[in-house]
């Protein structure tokens, strides 16, 4: 635990301590769908670290997905209905 | 099946309003500019890059300059875009190619990265918040508070994307 301290070195000038990085990895935690139930105690901070950087890569995938499927769906549909859903979605 | 009881939804300057508004008039521009005669491999490659820079400056501009995210993304696409001016037709169907393969990659390197965090859990934080910053953008250049801060509101304001843009394509296809 105390090995951490070196790591604020290459931050510079401001002290970060161990609670501010743990209250971090715990919001980061919360946000996870995986892990979001489990308790906090048993899952290591680079576990959490590990779990983001999947989720943010299945996330960037999903958009991928997603605009390859709008690109062929716009292909094939008429521009107007995007008015239409504009005012259904702001409902 | 959408739960429009959140109050959030109905309030117009909320991230997922700017965030679809912007969007849908992106895709009605998108629609517009190119005559969908003929469906090219090539032609649906470029309308899904579109879409994708299009979501993705959609959303970095409803956040605005307000995160530092943000603010890498918006200027990495305006450099991108400067540049891809610059270039003639010929250099932009290389990039398509390449850019196939690094997709083709990074879901190859995807399925390496569950055996690194072994072994010490110190070595395994640094290695894996490096990784974080080569995900956020911007985040080569920040320090591990605000990576942290930045990476959360990163995630939230994907999963609002992710729920937008799923929810508008279920309305194409209906």
């Amino acid at each position: 635990m105390s090995s951490r301290r070196s790591r604020s070195k290459q931050t510079g000038g401001s002290r970060i301590t161990d609670d501010q990085i743990n209250d971090l990895v715990t919001k980061l935690q919360q946000l996870l769908p995986e892990i979001r139930n489990r308790h906090s105690d048993k899952v290591s901070a680079a576990k959490v670290l590990q779990e983001t950087c999947n989720y943010i890569r299945s996330l960037h995938r999903e958009v991928d997905d997603l605009s390859e499927r709008l690109s062929e769906l716009l292909a094939t549909t008429d521009t107007a209905q995007a008015a239409i859903i504009r005012s259904l979605l702001m409902q | 099946m959408s739960p429009m009881n959140n109050p959030q939804d109905l309030n117009p300057s909320s991230l997922k309003s700017r965030f679809t508004t912007r969007f849908l008039r992106a895709l009605t521009k998108i629609n517009g500019q190119k005559p969908i005669s003929s469906s090219s491999p090539r032609e649906m490659f470029q309308r899904y890059r579109r879409i994708k820079v299009a979501a993705d400056k959609s959303m970095a501009w409803s956040v605005r300059s307000r995160r530092t995210w943000s603010r890498a993304m918006l200027w990495k696409l305006r450099s991108r875009y400067s540049c891809r001016q610059a270039s003639s037709s010929r250099r932009s169907s290389v990039r398509t190619s390449t850019i196939i393969k690094s997709r083709q990659a990074k879901t190859s390197h995807e399925k390496e990265n569950k055996n690194t965090t072994t072994g010490q859990d110190e070595v395994g934080f640094v290695v894996q918040a490096d990784k974080l910053r080569k995900l956020v953008p911007g985040g080569e250049a920040m320090d591990l508070c605000n990576l942290l801060g930045e990476t959360a509101h990163y995630i939230k304001c994907l999963t609002t994307q992710v729920q937008v843009m799923r929810k508008i394509a279920h309305f194409y296809s209906l």
